[in-house]
Protein backbone atom coordinates (compact mmCIF):
# COMPACT_ATOMS: atom_id res chain seq x y z
CA UNK A 1 0.00 0.00 0.00
CA UNK A 2 1.53 3.45 -0.59
CA UNK A 3 2.67 5.87 1.51
CA UNK A 4 2.77 9.39 1.86
CA UNK A 5 6.44 10.48 1.69
CA UNK A 6 6.74 12.15 4.75
CA UNK A 7 7.63 10.75 8.34
CA UNK A 8 5.26 9.96 10.74
CA UNK A 9 5.56 11.27 14.14
CA UNK A 10 7.51 8.98 16.43
CA UNK A 11 5.28 6.90 18.45
CA UNK A 12 4.76 7.60 22.46
CA UNK A 13 6.58 5.89 25.08
CA UNK A 14 4.77 3.62 27.52
CA UNK A 15 2.07 5.62 29.16
CA UNK A 16 2.63 9.02 27.23
CA UNK A 17 -0.61 10.83 26.68
CA UNK A 18 -2.09 14.64 26.66
CA UNK A 19 -5.21 12.39 27.88
CA UNK A 20 -6.10 14.56 31.31
CA UNK A 21 -8.53 11.96 32.38
CA UNK A 22 -8.33 9.02 34.48
CA UNK A 23 -7.67 6.78 31.77
CA UNK A 24 -5.67 4.28 33.98
CA UNK A 25 -9.13 3.45 35.66
CA UNK A 26 -10.76 1.44 33.38
CA UNK A 27 -7.71 -1.06 32.52
CA UNK A 28 -6.95 -1.21 36.19
CA UNK A 29 -10.34 -1.92 37.04
CA UNK A 30 -10.03 -4.91 34.17
CA UNK A 31 -6.73 -6.48 35.24
CA UNK A 32 -8.05 -6.40 38.69
CA UNK A 33 -11.50 -8.19 38.25
CA UNK A 34 -9.73 -10.67 35.49
CA UNK A 35 -6.98 -11.13 38.12
CA UNK A 36 -9.14 -11.88 40.88
CA UNK A 37 -11.09 -14.05 38.87
CA UNK A 38 -8.24 -16.31 37.77
CA UNK A 39 -7.03 -16.49 41.01
CA UNK A 40 -10.43 -17.34 42.85
CA UNK A 41 -10.96 -19.87 39.96
CA UNK A 42 -7.71 -21.93 40.39
CA UNK A 43 -8.23 -21.92 43.76
CA UNK A 44 -11.55 -23.30 44.22
CA UNK A 45 -10.65 -25.65 40.72
CA UNK A 46 -7.98 -27.05 42.80
CA UNK A 47 -9.66 -27.71 46.04
CA UNK A 48 -11.40 -30.47 45.25
CA UNK A 49 -14.35 -30.91 47.37
CA UNK A 50 -17.12 -28.98 48.49
CA UNK A 51 -18.59 -28.64 45.34
CA UNK A 52 -21.94 -29.87 46.35
CA UNK A 53 -24.33 -29.77 48.67
CA UNK A 54 -24.62 -32.98 50.54
CA UNK A 55 -26.76 -34.52 53.66
CA UNK A 56 -23.75 -33.73 55.63
CA UNK A 57 -24.82 -29.74 55.92
CA UNK A 58 -28.57 -30.01 54.90
CA UNK A 59 -30.76 -27.33 54.10
CA UNK A 60 -32.70 -25.72 56.91
CA UNK A 61 -36.55 -24.78 56.09
CA UNK A 62 -37.09 -20.77 56.98
CA UNK A 63 -40.14 -21.75 58.67
CA UNK A 64 -40.51 -24.81 60.33
CA UNK A 65 -36.61 -25.67 60.83
CA UNK A 66 -37.47 -29.30 58.72
CA UNK A 67 -33.68 -30.40 57.28
CA UNK A 68 -33.70 -31.57 53.34
CA UNK A 69 -30.50 -32.45 51.68
CA UNK A 70 -30.77 -29.74 48.14
CA UNK A 71 -29.31 -30.78 44.91
CA UNK A 72 -26.93 -27.83 44.45
CA UNK A 73 -23.77 -28.44 42.47
CA UNK A 74 -21.08 -25.42 41.64
CA UNK A 75 -21.13 -24.28 37.83
CA UNK A 76 -17.30 -24.46 38.27
CA UNK A 77 -17.94 -28.11 38.46
CA UNK A 78 -20.84 -28.90 36.15
CA UNK A 79 -20.82 -31.38 34.78
CA UNK A 80 -19.13 -33.85 36.57
CA UNK A 81 -17.77 -36.32 34.14
CA UNK A 82 -16.34 -39.04 36.77
CA UNK A 83 -16.56 -38.25 40.51
CA UNK A 84 -13.51 -38.62 42.63
CA UNK A 85 -12.79 -41.94 43.99
CA UNK A 86 -14.30 -42.16 47.34
CA UNK A 87 -16.44 -38.92 47.23
CA UNK A 88 -20.08 -39.29 45.67
CA UNK A 89 -21.34 -36.38 44.06
CA UNK A 90 -24.34 -38.07 42.79
CA UNK A 91 -23.78 -35.64 39.97
CA UNK A 92 -21.26 -38.01 37.59
CA UNK A 93 -22.18 -38.79 34.32
CA UNK A 94 -19.89 -42.04 34.45
CA UNK A 95 -19.09 -43.06 37.82
CA UNK A 96 -16.46 -42.32 39.95
CA UNK A 97 -13.41 -41.75 38.07
CA UNK A 98 -10.92 -44.50 36.24
CA UNK A 99 -7.54 -45.15 37.74
CA UNK A 100 -5.51 -44.11 34.65
CA UNK A 101 -7.46 -40.81 34.66
CA UNK A 102 -6.31 -39.86 38.66
CA UNK A 103 -2.96 -41.72 37.89
CA UNK A 104 -2.65 -38.38 35.58
CA UNK A 105 -2.14 -36.10 38.65
CA UNK A 106 1.18 -37.93 39.48
CA UNK A 107 2.40 -35.65 36.92
CA UNK A 108 0.18 -32.75 37.35
CA UNK A 109 0.04 -30.39 40.51
CA UNK A 110 -2.71 -31.06 42.83
CA UNK A 111 -5.15 -34.02 42.95
CA UNK A 112 -8.13 -34.88 40.15
CA UNK A 113 -10.75 -32.51 40.72
CA UNK A 114 -13.74 -32.74 38.23
CA UNK A 115 -13.54 -29.34 37.50
CA UNK A 116 -10.20 -29.97 35.39
CA UNK A 117 -11.92 -31.52 32.44
CA UNK A 118 -14.44 -28.92 31.83
CA UNK A 119 -13.12 -25.87 32.58
CA UNK A 120 -11.25 -25.10 29.53
CA UNK A 121 -14.67 -24.87 27.64
CA UNK A 122 -16.00 -22.15 29.69
CA UNK A 123 -12.77 -20.66 30.15
CA UNK A 124 -11.77 -20.68 26.27
CA UNK A 125 -15.31 -18.85 25.58
CA UNK A 126 -14.19 -15.87 27.35
CA UNK A 127 -10.33 -15.85 26.69
CA UNK A 128 -11.28 -15.78 22.54
CA UNK A 129 -14.24 -13.85 22.93
CA UNK A 130 -14.29 -10.52 21.22
CA UNK A 131 -15.68 -8.61 24.39
CA UNK A 132 -12.42 -9.73 26.68
CA UNK A 133 -9.69 -9.74 23.97
CA UNK A 134 -10.03 -6.37 23.89
CA UNK A 135 -10.72 -5.72 27.16
CA UNK A 136 -7.43 -7.63 28.20
CA UNK A 137 -5.33 -6.73 25.51
CA UNK A 138 -5.09 -3.16 27.28
CA UNK A 139 -4.90 -4.52 30.75
CA UNK A 140 -2.88 -7.47 30.79
CA UNK A 141 -0.57 -6.38 27.23
CA UNK A 142 -0.89 -2.55 27.26
CA UNK A 143 -1.84 -2.73 24.10
CA UNK A 144 -2.58 -0.23 24.30
CA UNK A 145 -3.06 0.56 27.40
CA UNK A 146 -6.08 2.78 26.63
CA UNK A 147 -7.02 4.34 24.04
CA UNK A 148 -4.84 7.18 22.66
CA UNK A 149 -2.16 6.35 24.88
CA UNK A 150 1.16 5.30 24.72
CA UNK A 151 2.39 1.65 24.41
CA UNK A 152 5.70 -0.02 25.50
CA UNK A 153 8.26 1.30 22.76
CA UNK A 154 9.71 -2.55 21.88
CA UNK A 155 6.84 -3.55 19.86
CA UNK A 156 6.97 -0.99 16.91
CA UNK A 157 6.28 -2.56 14.03
CA UNK A 158 6.80 -5.78 15.16
CA UNK A 159 3.42 -5.56 15.69
CA UNK A 160 1.25 -8.72 14.68
CA UNK A 161 -2.14 -8.52 16.26
CA UNK A 162 -3.86 -11.30 15.73
CA UNK A 163 -2.82 -11.69 12.07
CA UNK A 164 -0.62 -14.14 13.09
CA UNK A 165 0.54 -17.04 15.57
CA UNK A 166 -0.10 -17.01 18.37
CA UNK A 167 -3.35 -14.64 18.64
CA UNK A 168 -4.57 -16.24 15.25
CA UNK A 169 -6.14 -18.80 16.95
CA UNK A 170 -8.99 -16.45 18.46
CA UNK A 171 -11.10 -17.17 15.61
CA UNK A 172 -11.58 -20.19 17.34
CA UNK A 173 -13.90 -18.76 18.86
CA UNK A 174 -17.24 -19.80 17.39
CA UNK A 175 -15.95 -23.72 18.53
CA UNK A 176 -15.85 -22.68 22.27
CA UNK A 177 -19.69 -21.39 21.49
CA UNK A 178 -21.29 -24.46 20.58
CA UNK A 179 -19.73 -25.68 23.73
CA UNK A 180 -20.48 -23.06 25.58
CA UNK A 181 -24.22 -23.16 24.34
CA UNK A 182 -24.05 -26.95 25.83
CA UNK A 183 -22.92 -25.43 28.89
CA UNK A 184 -26.40 -23.32 29.31
CA UNK A 185 -28.19 -26.47 29.01
CA UNK A 186 -26.48 -28.52 31.80
CA UNK A 187 -26.71 -25.32 33.81
CA UNK A 188 -29.88 -25.01 33.61
CA UNK A 189 -30.71 -28.79 34.43
CA UNK A 190 -28.84 -27.82 37.46
CA UNK A 191 -30.94 -24.89 38.34
CA UNK A 192 -33.76 -27.43 37.31
CA UNK A 193 -33.03 -29.78 40.24
CA UNK A 194 -31.94 -26.99 42.64
CA UNK A 195 -35.78 -27.11 43.09
CA UNK A 196 -36.14 -30.86 44.51
CA UNK A 197 -34.87 -31.30 47.71
CA UNK A 198 -34.72 -35.05 49.86
CA UNK A 199 -35.82 -35.74 52.81
CA UNK A 200 -32.91 -37.18 54.73
CA UNK A 201 -35.09 -39.48 57.29
CA UNK A 202 -37.86 -40.72 54.40
CA UNK A 203 -35.36 -40.43 51.13
CA UNK A 204 -38.71 -38.85 49.69
CA UNK A 205 -38.06 -36.15 47.09
CA UNK A 206 -40.11 -33.02 46.81
CA UNK A 207 -40.36 -29.56 44.92
CA UNK A 208 -38.59 -26.73 46.84
CA UNK A 209 -37.08 -23.53 46.66
CA UNK A 210 -34.28 -22.59 48.90
CA UNK A 211 -31.93 -19.87 48.20
CA UNK A 212 -28.79 -22.09 46.51
CA UNK A 213 -31.78 -22.25 44.22
CA UNK A 214 -32.62 -18.94 43.33
CA UNK A 215 -28.35 -18.39 43.25
CA UNK A 216 -28.44 -21.22 40.61
CA UNK A 217 -30.97 -20.10 38.57
CA UNK A 218 -29.79 -16.32 37.82
CA UNK A 219 -26.87 -17.86 37.00
CA UNK A 220 -27.53 -19.56 33.68
CA UNK A 221 -29.85 -16.47 32.73
CA UNK A 222 -26.79 -14.22 33.01
CA UNK A 223 -24.64 -16.86 31.32
CA UNK A 224 -27.28 -16.98 28.56
CA UNK A 225 -27.70 -13.26 28.30
CA UNK A 226 -24.26 -13.21 28.02
CA UNK A 227 -23.84 -16.29 25.19
CA UNK A 228 -27.08 -15.56 23.03
CA UNK A 229 -25.41 -11.84 22.79
CA UNK A 230 -21.99 -13.83 21.38
CA UNK A 231 -20.76 -11.71 18.15
CA UNK A 232 -19.84 -15.71 16.43
CA UNK A 233 -23.65 -16.50 17.11
CA UNK A 234 -24.87 -13.09 15.84
CA UNK A 235 -22.75 -13.95 12.81
CA UNK A 236 -24.04 -17.47 12.44
CA UNK A 237 -27.97 -16.87 12.90
CA UNK A 238 -27.79 -14.13 10.40
CA UNK A 239 -25.34 -11.81 10.26
CA UNK A 240 -23.19 -13.94 7.24
CA UNK A 241 -26.35 -13.14 5.13
CA UNK A 242 -26.40 -9.66 3.23
CA UNK A 243 -30.08 -10.45 2.87
CA UNK A 244 -31.17 -11.66 6.14
CA UNK A 245 -34.81 -10.53 5.21
CA UNK A 246 -37.34 -8.41 6.86
CA UNK A 247 -38.95 -11.02 8.68
CA UNK A 248 -38.88 -14.60 9.51
CA UNK A 249 -36.81 -16.87 11.96
CA UNK A 250 -33.30 -15.80 10.64
CA UNK A 251 -34.27 -12.13 11.06
CA UNK A 252 -36.27 -12.27 14.60
CA UNK A 253 -32.76 -14.12 16.24
CA UNK A 254 -30.66 -11.61 14.65
CA UNK A 255 -32.31 -9.38 15.99
CA UNK A 256 -32.98 -10.66 19.31
CA UNK A 257 -28.66 -11.87 19.57
CA UNK A 258 -28.05 -7.94 18.46
CA UNK A 259 -30.04 -6.78 21.32
CA UNK A 260 -28.20 -8.82 23.60
CA UNK A 261 -24.81 -8.15 21.54
CA UNK A 262 -25.45 -4.61 22.94
CA UNK A 263 -24.78 -5.46 26.64
CA UNK A 264 -22.27 -7.85 25.82
CA UNK A 265 -19.79 -6.06 28.37
CA UNK A 266 -22.02 -5.99 31.50
CA UNK A 267 -23.69 -9.62 31.06
CA UNK A 268 -19.96 -10.61 30.11
CA UNK A 269 -19.35 -9.00 33.76
CA UNK A 270 -22.40 -10.07 35.52
CA UNK A 271 -22.27 -13.34 34.62
CA UNK A 272 -18.50 -14.09 35.31
CA UNK A 273 -19.11 -12.29 38.76
CA UNK A 274 -22.25 -14.32 39.34
CA UNK A 275 -20.40 -17.80 38.57
CA UNK A 276 -17.80 -16.96 41.20
CA UNK A 277 -20.43 -16.59 43.62
CA UNK A 278 -22.68 -19.23 42.88
CA UNK A 279 -19.46 -21.48 43.53
CA UNK A 280 -18.45 -19.88 46.61
CA UNK A 281 -22.19 -20.08 47.64
CA UNK A 282 -22.24 -23.97 46.87
CA UNK A 283 -19.04 -23.83 48.89
CA UNK A 284 -20.19 -22.41 51.80
CA UNK A 285 -23.16 -24.77 52.23
CA UNK A 286 -21.20 -27.53 51.35
CA UNK A 287 -18.35 -26.99 53.74
CA UNK A 288 -21.14 -26.13 56.68
CA UNK A 289 -19.62 -22.40 56.67
CA UNK A 290 -22.86 -21.14 55.88
CA UNK A 291 -26.75 -22.58 56.25
CA UNK A 292 -28.58 -22.75 53.49
CA UNK A 293 -32.33 -21.74 54.28
CA UNK A 294 -35.47 -23.42 51.60
CA UNK A 295 -38.19 -20.74 51.64
CA UNK A 296 -40.79 -22.95 50.55
CA UNK B 1 -6.82 13.95 39.66
CA UNK B 2 -10.17 15.38 39.06
CA UNK B 3 -10.93 18.41 37.27
CA UNK B 4 -14.05 20.43 37.26
CA UNK B 5 -15.79 20.39 34.23
CA UNK B 6 -16.51 24.67 32.95
CA UNK B 7 -20.50 24.52 34.22
CA UNK B 8 -22.69 26.70 31.17
CA UNK B 9 -22.90 30.23 32.13
CA UNK B 10 -23.25 33.33 30.81
CA UNK B 11 -19.98 34.72 31.98
CA UNK B 12 -16.98 35.39 29.64
CA UNK B 13 -13.85 34.13 31.13
CA UNK B 14 -10.07 33.29 30.25
CA UNK B 15 -9.26 30.11 29.57
CA UNK B 16 -5.03 29.20 29.00
CA UNK B 17 -4.67 27.15 25.74
CA UNK B 18 -1.83 25.28 24.51
CA UNK B 19 -1.49 24.13 21.43
CA UNK B 20 0.66 22.61 19.49
CA UNK B 21 3.38 24.76 17.11
CA UNK B 22 5.55 23.45 14.08
CA UNK B 23 5.62 21.36 11.08
CA UNK B 24 7.65 17.69 10.24
CA UNK B 25 11.37 18.74 11.24
CA UNK B 26 10.37 20.30 15.11
CA UNK B 27 7.77 21.60 16.86
CA UNK B 28 6.49 22.24 20.21
CA UNK B 29 3.47 23.82 22.51
CA UNK B 30 2.76 27.66 23.05
CA UNK B 31 0.76 28.78 25.08
CA UNK B 32 -2.29 31.50 24.68
CA UNK B 33 -4.49 32.72 26.99
CA UNK B 34 -8.02 33.16 24.88
CA UNK B 35 -11.42 34.81 26.10
CA UNK B 36 -13.93 32.27 26.12
CA UNK B 37 -17.85 33.47 25.80
CA UNK B 38 -20.87 31.19 26.41
CA UNK B 39 -21.53 28.54 23.47
CA UNK B 40 -18.33 28.89 21.65
CA UNK B 41 -16.43 25.36 20.38
CA UNK B 42 -12.79 24.93 20.33
CA UNK B 43 -12.86 25.56 16.97
CA UNK B 44 -13.86 29.39 17.53
CA UNK B 45 -11.00 29.88 19.98
CA UNK B 46 -8.67 28.57 17.54
CA UNK B 47 -9.67 31.30 15.26
CA UNK B 48 -9.73 33.23 17.90
CA UNK B 49 -6.00 32.78 18.82
CA UNK B 50 -5.36 32.66 14.66
CA UNK B 51 -6.88 35.99 14.57
CA UNK B 52 -5.92 38.26 17.47
CA UNK B 53 -2.49 36.48 18.53
CA UNK B 54 -0.77 33.87 16.07
CA UNK B 55 -1.70 34.66 12.70
CA UNK B 56 0.20 32.06 10.83
CA UNK B 57 -1.00 29.30 13.02
CA UNK B 58 -2.31 27.02 10.47
CA UNK B 59 -5.73 24.86 11.08
CA UNK B 60 -8.30 23.10 8.86
CA UNK B 61 -11.89 23.33 8.64
CA UNK B 62 -15.08 24.09 6.60
CA UNK B 63 -18.57 23.67 7.83
CA UNK B 64 -18.27 24.06 11.57
CA UNK B 65 -21.10 21.78 12.07
CA UNK B 66 -19.74 18.34 12.19
CA UNK B 67 -20.59 17.14 8.94
CA UNK B 68 -16.99 17.84 6.83
CA UNK B 69 -14.71 16.27 9.04
CA UNK B 70 -12.08 18.70 8.19
CA UNK B 71 -11.57 19.51 11.86
CA UNK B 72 -9.75 16.50 13.45
CA UNK B 73 -8.08 17.08 16.20
CA UNK B 74 -6.66 16.16 19.61
CA UNK B 75 -8.07 18.25 22.52
CA UNK B 76 -6.56 16.96 25.56
CA UNK B 77 -5.16 14.02 24.70
CA UNK B 78 -8.46 12.78 23.15
CA UNK B 79 -9.06 12.40 18.72
CA UNK B 80 -12.35 15.04 18.30
CA UNK B 81 -13.56 17.45 16.30
CA UNK B 82 -12.52 20.95 17.21
CA UNK B 83 -16.02 22.43 15.81
CA UNK B 84 -17.89 19.56 17.97
CA UNK B 85 -15.78 20.03 21.24
CA UNK B 86 -18.04 23.15 23.29
CA UNK B 87 -16.13 24.68 25.67
CA UNK B 88 -18.05 23.99 29.22
CA UNK B 89 -16.89 20.11 28.48
CA UNK B 90 -13.40 20.99 29.24
CA UNK B 91 -12.25 21.30 32.43
CA UNK B 92 -11.36 24.95 33.41
CA UNK B 93 -8.85 24.40 35.93
CA UNK B 94 -6.03 23.26 33.23
CA UNK B 95 -4.56 24.51 30.13
CA UNK B 96 -6.72 23.15 27.37
CA UNK B 97 -4.55 21.13 25.26
CA UNK B 98 -4.80 21.53 21.26
CA UNK B 99 -2.70 18.57 19.00
CA UNK B 100 -2.80 17.67 15.36
CA UNK B 101 -3.83 13.89 15.07
CA UNK B 102 -0.77 11.42 15.59
CA UNK B 103 -1.36 8.44 13.09
CA UNK B 104 -0.70 10.85 9.73
CA UNK B 105 2.20 12.73 9.05
CA UNK B 106 2.43 16.68 9.90
CA UNK B 107 2.07 19.55 7.73
CA UNK B 108 2.01 22.54 10.01
CA UNK B 109 0.44 23.06 13.35
CA UNK B 110 -3.02 21.58 13.43
CA UNK B 111 -3.00 20.00 10.13
CA UNK B 112 -2.08 16.48 8.58
CA UNK B 113 -1.50 15.03 5.20
CA UNK B 114 -4.38 12.52 5.49
CA UNK B 115 -3.71 11.76 1.71
CA UNK B 116 -2.84 8.20 2.43
CA UNK B 117 -6.39 7.72 3.17
CA UNK B 118 -7.18 8.34 -0.23
CA UNK B 119 -4.77 6.21 -1.42
CA UNK B 120 -6.30 3.14 0.38
CA UNK B 121 -9.86 4.12 -0.91
CA UNK B 122 -8.83 3.47 -4.46
CA UNK B 123 -7.60 -0.36 -3.55
CA UNK B 124 -11.14 -1.40 -2.06
CA UNK B 125 -13.07 -3.14 -4.37
CA UNK B 126 -15.27 -1.23 -5.60
CA UNK B 127 -19.79 -2.18 -5.31
CA UNK B 128 -20.34 -4.67 -7.49
CA UNK B 129 -24.51 -5.24 -7.73
CA UNK B 130 -26.05 -8.75 -9.16
CA UNK B 131 -28.15 -8.55 -12.31
CA UNK B 132 -31.46 -6.10 -11.93
CA UNK B 133 -34.10 -7.77 -10.40
CA UNK B 134 -36.62 -6.30 -12.90
CA UNK B 135 -37.14 -6.13 -16.42
CA UNK B 136 -36.87 -2.35 -16.13
CA UNK B 137 -33.00 -2.55 -14.60
CA UNK B 138 -34.24 -2.03 -10.87
CA UNK B 139 -33.65 -3.95 -7.59
CA UNK B 140 -35.64 -5.36 -4.73
CA UNK B 141 -33.88 -5.04 -1.71
CA UNK B 142 -35.81 -5.36 2.31
CA UNK B 143 -35.29 -2.28 4.12
CA UNK B 144 -34.18 -3.73 7.08
CA UNK B 145 -31.46 -5.01 4.89
CA UNK B 146 -30.60 -1.69 3.71
CA UNK B 147 -30.44 -0.40 6.96
CA UNK B 148 -27.76 -2.57 8.35
CA UNK B 149 -25.29 -1.43 6.07
CA UNK B 150 -26.75 2.86 6.09
CA UNK B 151 -25.28 3.08 9.49
CA UNK B 152 -21.54 2.79 7.81
CA UNK B 153 -22.52 5.68 5.24
CA UNK B 154 -23.18 7.92 7.87
CA UNK B 155 -19.44 8.39 7.93
CA UNK B 156 -18.24 11.91 7.50
CA UNK B 157 -14.53 10.77 6.82
CA UNK B 158 -13.13 12.92 9.48
CA UNK B 159 -10.23 10.28 10.34
CA UNK B 160 -10.23 10.09 14.19
CA UNK B 161 -10.71 6.38 13.98
CA UNK B 162 -7.83 6.01 11.74
CA UNK B 163 -5.91 8.52 14.00
CA UNK B 164 -6.60 6.99 17.22
CA UNK B 165 -6.10 3.53 15.94
CA UNK B 166 -2.78 2.22 17.92
CA UNK B 167 -2.07 -0.60 14.61
CA UNK B 168 -1.75 3.05 12.71
CA UNK B 169 -0.59 5.32 15.50
CA UNK B 170 1.44 3.63 17.32
CA UNK B 171 2.62 0.83 15.18
CA UNK B 172 2.75 2.44 11.92
CA UNK B 173 1.45 -0.13 9.89
CA UNK B 174 -0.22 1.91 7.06
CA UNK B 175 0.98 -0.28 4.48
CA UNK B 176 -0.55 -3.63 5.85
CA UNK B 177 -3.26 -2.46 7.14
CA UNK B 178 -6.30 0.20 5.89
CA UNK B 179 -7.68 1.26 8.96
CA UNK B 180 -11.10 0.90 10.93
CA UNK B 181 -12.28 4.03 8.42
CA UNK B 182 -12.12 1.51 5.83
CA UNK B 183 -12.94 -1.52 7.24
CA UNK B 184 -16.35 0.65 7.97
CA UNK B 185 -16.27 1.07 3.79
CA UNK B 186 -15.70 -2.32 2.86
CA UNK B 187 -18.45 -3.26 5.39
CA UNK B 188 -20.86 -1.47 3.50
CA UNK B 189 -20.03 -2.81 0.04
CA UNK B 190 -19.62 -6.28 1.20
CA UNK B 191 -23.23 -6.40 3.55
CA UNK B 192 -25.06 -4.64 1.04
CA UNK B 193 -27.92 -6.95 -0.68
CA UNK B 194 -26.84 -6.07 -3.81
CA UNK B 195 -23.03 -6.53 -3.98
CA UNK B 196 -21.57 -9.67 -5.37
CA UNK B 197 -18.17 -8.85 -5.11
CA UNK B 198 -15.55 -10.94 -2.78
CA UNK B 199 -13.31 -9.26 -0.88
CA UNK B 200 -12.63 -11.64 1.97
CA UNK B 201 -9.10 -12.23 0.63
CA UNK B 202 -8.15 -8.74 0.37
CA UNK B 203 -9.43 -8.14 3.72
CA UNK B 204 -6.76 -11.27 5.28
CA UNK B 205 -4.03 -10.38 3.09
CA UNK B 206 -3.55 -7.21 1.44
CA UNK B 207 -5.87 -4.62 3.79
CA UNK B 208 -4.61 -6.59 7.56
CA UNK B 209 -7.76 -6.83 8.96
CA UNK B 210 -6.29 -9.38 11.70
CA UNK B 211 -4.01 -6.61 12.77
CA UNK B 212 -7.33 -5.12 14.67
CA UNK B 213 -7.66 -6.15 18.13
CA UNK B 214 -10.60 -4.82 18.66
CA UNK B 215 -9.93 -2.59 21.32
CA UNK B 216 -13.23 -0.64 20.51
CA UNK B 217 -11.31 3.02 20.57
CA UNK B 218 -12.42 3.76 16.84
CA UNK B 219 -16.18 3.41 18.25
CA UNK B 220 -15.75 5.78 21.22
CA UNK B 221 -14.12 8.25 18.94
CA UNK B 222 -16.39 8.37 16.14
CA UNK B 223 -18.34 11.58 16.30
CA UNK B 224 -20.99 10.18 13.86
CA UNK B 225 -21.73 7.66 16.49
CA UNK B 226 -20.97 4.53 14.04
CA UNK B 227 -20.60 1.54 15.53
CA UNK B 228 -17.28 0.49 14.25
CA UNK B 229 -16.22 -2.36 15.78
CA UNK B 230 -19.23 -4.27 16.05
CA UNK B 231 -21.23 -3.57 13.38
CA UNK B 232 -18.36 -3.76 10.66
CA UNK B 233 -15.35 -4.81 11.76
CA UNK B 234 -16.15 -7.86 14.11
CA UNK B 235 -18.93 -9.03 11.34
CA UNK B 236 -15.84 -8.77 8.66
CA UNK B 237 -13.81 -10.76 10.84
CA UNK B 238 -16.28 -13.70 10.97
CA UNK B 239 -16.69 -13.39 7.80
CA UNK B 240 -12.85 -13.83 7.09
CA UNK B 241 -13.14 -16.64 9.83
CA UNK B 242 -16.00 -18.63 7.69
CA UNK B 243 -13.28 -18.23 4.48
CA UNK B 244 -10.26 -19.46 5.98
CA UNK B 245 -10.29 -20.59 9.68
CA UNK B 246 -13.23 -22.74 10.04
CA UNK B 247 -13.09 -25.97 8.31
CA UNK B 248 -17.03 -27.21 9.34
CA UNK B 249 -18.22 -24.34 7.09
CA UNK B 250 -15.64 -24.41 4.43
CA UNK B 251 -16.76 -28.06 4.39
CA UNK B 252 -20.59 -27.62 4.74
CA UNK B 253 -20.00 -24.71 1.65
CA UNK B 254 -18.30 -26.92 -0.43
CA UNK B 255 -21.05 -29.51 -0.20
CA UNK B 256 -22.93 -26.85 -0.76
CA UNK B 257 -21.76 -25.90 -3.55
CA UNK B 258 -21.83 -29.70 -5.19
CA UNK B 259 -25.50 -29.74 -4.39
Amino acid sequence: MSRVNVPLPQPRSLAETSRQDRWWVQPLAVFLGLTAFLVYANWAAFQASNFFASAAHPTVSLFGGTKSVAHYLSPMYSPVLYDIPGMTSGHAWFGEAPSWLVSLWDFIPGSYSPAFLILIFPAGFRLTCYYYRGAYYKAFWGDPLNCAVGEPGFRGKKYRGEAKLPLILMNIHRYFLYAALVFILILSYDALISYWFTNPDTGKGSFGIGVGSLILTINPILLGGYTLGCHSLRHLVGGKKDCIGAKGLRRTSYECVSCLNRGHMKWAWFSLVWVGFTDFYVRMVASGAWTDYRLF
Amino acid sequence: MSHAPAKASSETRKQLFRVWRGDKTAGTFKDYTATVTPGMVVLDVIHQIQAEQANDLACRWNCKAGKCGSCSAEINGKPRLMCMTRMDELPTDMPVVVEPMKAFPLIKDLVTDVSWNYDVKKKIKPFKPRKPDAPDGTWRMDQADVDRVQEFRKCIECFLCQDVCHVLRDHHKHEEFIGPRFLVYTAALEMHPLDTEDRLADLRKSQGLGYCNITKCCTKVCPEHITITDNAIIPLKERVVDEYFDPVTKLFKMFKKKT
